[in-house]
């Protein structure tokens, strides 16, 4: 059986792709390619990932320039599609940048660079990104970002809700949503969102950082393999 | 003949301003006591060279709002000056 193509992007000033091409590529049957962010070409991917790090140095605003970098026209025309997109922290920005995903982000509410081990619980297992994980599974994925603050104005929060958007919370470790549990300020502890379409989900956590025993969790595996299944079976 | 487009962009009112919050507790510790609130924005210049104000403005409020602010949690403000 031939391998599944899965695309990670990589911008100017991205420092996780290579630790997500390593996650991905420790699942069988896929492949990653690393996609420039100059170039036109997805190259075959069935998926598509924009990864951590700080494209453009987050001038202006993290995410801003880089959304308007080449590769993001085959990007959104590729969402648009309904083919899957995974952003991951500054992949989420982008996202948001983008409006392939609705809000925004900015300066962590105590103002900290927060790197740490965080748990988020998963409140919405019925998408394709999230089905191998048990309904309000709590997970431990750590996560590393300065501007994680979730806004979006009232009636797109209610929207949200009402569409059963919010794929992630930063829960405690007995999974109660409450305001100690927050580690950015980000409202209603949004942690990770999907389009309405559900092929378009963006995070701030690192789930390539919690796919391997010796980082410490596995808990994002989970994320990775619902998603390869995915694009296995279509 | 040129404009410059001096474009301030704000946060929302509704919009924690983390940054404004530090500095105005850093002037209220060095004494200012009725410094009231402080909010911090993005001051941008950008050089536009076309003959007629209003392309220049309509480059300018484009600008403004596809790249220089986000809408979701900023408002941007659009001056033009002739520059000789």
């Amino acid at each position: 059986m031939s391998e599944i193509i899965v695309g990670v992007v990589v911008f100017p000033g991205s420092n996780c792709d290579h630790d997500t091409e390593y996650a991905v590529a420790s699942f069988s049957g896929i492949k990653p390619v690393m996609l420039w962010h100059n170039d036109h070409d997805l190259q075959g991917a069935k998926a598509i990932i924009l990864p951590g790090g700080f494209s453009y140095g987050d001038y202006l605003r993290a995410g801003s320039i880089a959304r308007f970098s080449p590769i993001m026209q085959e990007v959104i025309d590729f969402a648009d599609k309904g083919f899957p997109v995974l952003g991951i922290c500054n992949g989420f920005q982008v996202l948001l940048e983008s409006g392939l995903l609705d809000g925004s982000l900015s300066r962590n509410r105590d103002k900290k660079f927060l790197c740490c081990q965080t748990t988020v619980k998963a409140v919405n297992r019925a998408t394709i990104f999230t089905s191998l994980y048990k309904e309000d599974e709590i997970l431990s994925i750590p996560i590393a970002h300065g501007e994680g603050n979730y806004f979006a104005p009232p009636e797109v929060i209610e929207s949200l809700e009402e569409h059963d958007q919010i794929v992630f919370k930063y829960s405690d470790a007995q999974g109660l949503v409450t305001e100690e549990s927050n580690p950015n300020g980000s409202l209603k502890n949004i942690a990770g969102i999907i389009n309405r379409q559900g092929n378009v989900l963006g995070l701030m956590p690192h789930p390539e950082r919690a796919s391997e025993k010796r980082l410490g969790s596995l808990d994002g595996r989970g994320l990775f393999e619902s998603l390869f299944r995915h694009i296995a079976c279509v | 003949m040129p404009y410059l487009a001096k474009i301030k962009v704000t946060l929302r009112q509704s919009i924690l301003d983390v940054q404004g919050k530090a500095v105005d507790h850093a002037l209220k510790n060095l004494g200012y006591r009725t410094v009231e609130s402080t909010r911090i924005g993005k001051y941008i210049e950008v050089t536009i060279n076309e003959e007629e104000i209003v392309e220049a403005e309509r480059i300018g409020s484009e600008i403004s709002r596809k790249l220089l602010s986000n809408p979701v949690m900023e408002n941007y403000s659009l001056e033009l000056e002739h520059i000789k």
